[in-house]
């Protein structure tokens, strides 16, 4: 199977401020990227299950679980991370606590640990993605592509940048070690970072920012997802209402002053709209990163929705 | 079809910036839904309809929200916002941004001597915790809501919640930090330094001696000494810390505070908004309602949208009419959206029939100024 056309990198990280839709966009991607016989998985790292709801299904456990077919054989599997099962995972990994492992945990340490230093937690949360992106069994890539819904914009860059975090704290080490292979990993050409945006203000504000601060960072950004984009309408930007009235008229309709006056109304606001998306879309564009529009979805989105979002992803 | 009707009681705005006995207001909801613009627009209403001394406490506006309020800079002190037309009430408003790394610095130099507190702001762990801890943010938000409270300068308070990975961080945080400083580990960690300190893991526990000595070869033993340091460091401040934290939880009990959930008619901000509700109910939080931004509406009643459907399909098939064609998908678009959101808000509405509600109509444009904010005050109310 192998890499993707339009799509190569094996690990997508999917960001996105609050309410832009950043899990659906992330999961119609994985859906994507599973066409014709490919499994990919797709992972949370924040406890808020938004996987198992968009799938309509039970809370995910700490395991990876398929949650959908896709053609030709293949499959999206789907795993929420958990960073104190992470960190009983890795230890145990490493140093075969077993029983140990479990007294830790009854006397708080693994709370402490993952609480007292935040940079350690999502050392753990990036280091089990790390994991499952270059894992291979027989030989062969376990997964074709990882896709991980990643913390919004206002804290992707601090998520993302684990060694700087880390090395405030941990100087030598394991933890050290991990954080930095993490680190090469997610500046690799193998990693692309995708921003999730409306077309509104704060949304588009918050993503330039940080694809300013990821590339900073040097770490690399894909593209620029514009989420439930509306059809253009109105092409000629104005409106009379003697046009209005003549449809109208024309469809057998009531086309009293008022209903025409109202429509014009409704028009005229969706023209107000459309120049400030036009501007917003301008500044997204200006960034230099692949804008990719994503239609919205009049239904909401629902597994028909996903597979649509999907198909627009693929093409792009 | 008209506005989106919400089938509960209605939420009197007024009424609460109105009431003498209403000393904090409370925005949450989940992020992205327009929280710290209700929070704003309320506290302008407050202070220019009902001529109330108002301070709104903002976590992170955008920008230039903040700057249609007259903040440039985080300084962590209220600044009155000019330029707001309160000559009739006298009403004032005044509006601060959080400075979170800030009140934590506040917060240990008022518990501890100024040489300890030194100590504990060289230290990494703090460093760390006091910027980037998970629940910092929301614990120093209550923090200073509980400063400026105590200074009863204020006839009323307007909060806007950390923008949390979800709703609950907000409650549960202060919570958790105190539940942190105050636990099993920190107390292990502490034993030996308390016993003389010649070696800190010395007289622990077996199970917690495999804990240290995993910690070391994982992390480093230079961990452990800035650890055990910072551990140390706190110790003098816990009481100090868990006093305010149950105080201001106490506040938030208390009938002189009411609690508005802010929502948007999204499936995830309604569940969001319904979690939180029942929350704020079990921890017997004095909820008063909810807001639903951002809800679509038309005022068109010629026609219904099927029959607006049906003409599009005829004209279209005719040709001619384009701009026509256009301008009733438009309104269809509007209407099934209407219907779709107010479909979304029943989910909260039927789940909690007795929690009175409004809904505020989506704005062309977004809001960035007074006057931009004053609409808004008026469409809550």
């Amino acid at each position: 199977m192998g890499e993707h056309r339009n799509w190569p990198e094996r690990l997508h990280v999917v960001t996105g401020k609050g309410g832009t839709g950043k899990t659906s966009v992330a999961a119609a991607l994985a859906l994507g990227l599973a066409a014709g016989g490919r499994r990919t998985l797709l992972v949370e790292v924040e406890g808020r299950q938004g996987i198992a709801q968009l799938f309509g299904l039970d809370p995910l456990p700490y395991a990876e679980k398929r949650v959908a077919t896709t053609s030709g054989g293949g499959e999206v599997r789907a795993l929420a991370v958990d960073p104190e099962e992470a960190l009983l995972e890795y230890l145990d990994m490493f140093y075969k606590l077993g029983a140990a492992g479990r007294a830790l945990r009854k006397v708080g340490a693994i709370d402490f640990a993952t609480t007292i230093a935040p940079g350690l937690r999502d050392v753990l949360l990036t280091g089990k993605v790390k994991e499952a992106t270059t894992r291979s069994h027989d030989g062969r890539r376990v997964y074709d592509a990882v896709v991980l819904d990643a913390p919004p914009t206002g804290r992707v860059g601090r998520f993302l940048n684990v060694t700087e975090e880390t090395a405030r704290l941990v100087k030598v080490g394991p933890i050290k070690t991990q954080s930095e292979s993490v680190a090469a990993l997610l500046r690799s050409p193998m990693t692309a970072v995708h921003v999730v945006t409306l077309l509104e203000e704060m949304p588009v504000q918050e993503s330039l920012d940080a694809i300013g601060e990821l590339t900073a960072l040097q770490i690399p950004v894909g593209r620029v997802l514009v989420n439930s984009a509306r059809p253009p309408l109105l092409p000629a930007g104005r409106v009379t209402k003697a046009e209005i009235k003549r449809g109208l008229v024309a469809a057998g309709l009531p086309a009293a002053a008022a209903t025409v006056s109202q429509l014009a109304a409704e028009a005229q606001a969706h023209l107000t709209r459309r120049e400030l998306e036009q501007s917003l879309r301008m500044e997204l564009t200006e960034m230099g990163r692949p804008v990719v529009e994503l239609p919205l979805l009049p239904d909401g989105v629902d597994r028909a929705g996903l597979e649509q979002l999907a198909t627009h992803l693929m093409r792009a | 079809m008209s506005a989106p009707r919400l089938t509960v009681p209605s939420l009197n705005v007024d009424g609460l910036l109105a009431d003498p006995a209403i000393r904090i207001v409370v925005c949450c909801g989940a992020g992205g839904v327009g929280k710290t613009t209700t929070a704003a627009a309320l506290g302008l209403r407050a202070a220019e309809v009902h001529g109330r001394r108002t301070v709104v406490l903002t976590i992170d506006p955008a920008r230039r929200l903040a700057q249609s309020m007259g903040l440039t800079e985080l300084d962590n002190t209220p600044r009155q916002v000019k330029g707001i037309d309160a000559g009739q009430t006298g009403g004032e408003l005044h509006a601060m941004m959080l400075d979170m790394k800030r009140t934590f610095d506040e917060v240990v130099e008022q518990h501890t001597t100024p040489k300890r507190a030194q100590e504990i702001f060289a230290n990494p762990f703090y460093q760390a915790m006091s910027s980037t801890f998970a629940g910092t943010q929301e614990y120093m938000a209550m923090e200073k809501l509980g400063q400026l409270r105590a200074g009863d300068e204020w006839d009323l308070i307007v909060v806007d919640t950390p923008p949390s990975r979800s709703a609950l961080d907000f409650l549960d945080a202060p919570a958790r930090l105190s539940r942190f400083l105050d636990g099993r580990m920190l107390r292990m960690l502490l034993a030996p330094a308390r016993s003389g300190g010649r070696s800190m893991f010395s007289l622990v526990t077996a199970s917690f001696g495999l804990f240290s000595r995993a910690v070391q070869k994982i992390l480093g033993a230079q961990l452990l000494t800035d650890l055990s340091g910072f551990v140390a460091a706190l110790d003098s401040m816990f009481g100090g810390f868990r006093q305010r934290a149950d105080q201001t939880y106490r506040i938030l009990q208390d009938p002189q505070t009411a609690f508005l959930l802010i929502a948007a008619p999204e499936r995830d901000a309604v569940r969001e908004a319904a979690y939180f509700a029942e929350r704020l109910v079990s921890e017997r939080m004095p909820l008063a309602g909810l807001v639903v931004n951002r809800m679509h509406e038309t005022a068109l009643d010629g026609f219904s949208v099927a029959e607006a459907e049906e003409a599009i399909e005829r004209l279209t098939a005719e040709g001619g009419h384009e701009t026509a064609v256009d301008v009733l998908r438009i309104h269809a678009s509007l209407v099934r959206q209407a219907q779709r959101e107010t479909r979304v808000a029943a989910g909260f509405t039927e789940a909690f029939p007795t929690v009175p509600a409004t809904s505020v109509a989506a704005q062309p444009a977004d809001v960035h100024d007074v006057d931009g904010l004053r609409t808004i005050g008026a469409l809550l109310a």
